[in-house]
């Protein structure tokens, strides 16, 4: 029962954070972009007053999958690194957290497009 | 020849007529659905994780749920069918992390008939790169703040 309440709530905070994102698209045409820029920058603002980790221990993978988490991310290796190495850490700790999904997102979409043709748009 | 004023006034009116409404009731209802969905399967990516490796830290399992998403969005961009996604879900698809890997993904598709490194790689953060250059400031931007507090 537990696990479908959690589940639940990682949909209604995931769902609810995405239909903000529409309403912003469909009020001033944003592109995806800028969307995405927004919402990065929220995830930034958000953990750097410490409010993103209350968010995540109530929603869970609802927060952390949009872009939000991306961005907390980021945030979070800056601050934890300007704790233990200063400026250099503060420099350097927003990149190191957020390695994963760079690297990720890098080698994937260079192997994906040289193994995958173009295709017309739906 | 140049349209005088009166004439782009009443071409535009005419545009704006008949553009197509958008309809914001069913563009909000697909974009939460969509967007609950994907959340709950880097849940569920989350949760299995969890289960499998049983001495990995938070981090490394948050880490990561984040590749395996984006190695999923990588392929279903490859065959077109992220692009569908898209069209249903909207925002829905562009916010969760999986939009991001969609918008580094499909443009290196997209240009990689004009070569490897002037095509492919040169467009891949044609949409991702604002977001990259965005979030590492602010990130330089926060860590130095919380030098000074």
């Amino acid at each position: 029962m537990e696990i479908f309440l959690t589940y639940l709530t990682v949909f209604a905070v995931g769902g609810f954070i995405c239909l903000i994102g529409q309403i912003l698209i469909n009020l001033t045409k944003l592109t995806s972009a800028r969307i995405l820029v927004i919402f990065l920058l929220a995830g930034v603002f958000l953990e750097a007053i410490g409010v993103f980790g209350y968010l995540k221990d109530f929603a869970h993978a609802g927060v952390t999958i949009p872009i939000l988490g991306f961005g907390s991310n980021l945030a979070k290796g800056a601050i934890e690194g300007a704790r233990i190495s200063g400026l250099f850490g503060a420099l350097t700790g927003g990149v190191k957290a957020a390695a994963a999904g760079l690297a990720g997102a890098i080698f994937i979409g260079f192997v994906v497009a040289l193994i995958s043709k173009a295709r017309s748009k739906p | 020849m140049k349209p005088d004023k009166e004439e782009t006034k009443v071409y535009l009116e005419k545009v704006r007529e008949n553009m197509p409404k958008t309809r914001h009731i069913s563009t909000m209802i697909r974009a939460f659905i969509t967007g609950g969905i994907i959340c709950c399967i880097g849940q569920g990516i989350t949760d299995l994780l969890k289960f499998l490796l049983k001495n990995a830290d938070e981090t490394e399992i948050g880490g990561l749920t984040t590749i395996i998403m984006i190695a999923l969005t990588g392929i279903l961009t490859g065959f077109g069918i992220y692009d569908r996604i898209g069209n249903f879900g909207g925002a829905g698809s562009i916010v969760p992390i999986t939009g991001f890997a969609n918008s580094v993904v499909s443009p290196a598709i997209e240009h990689r008939r004009e070569g490897i490194v002037l095509g492919l790689c040169a467009n891949m953060f044609s949409i991702a790169g604002p977001v990259i250059v965005f979030g590492i400031s602010a990130s330089v931007i926060v860590g130095v703040i919380y030098l000074f507090i």
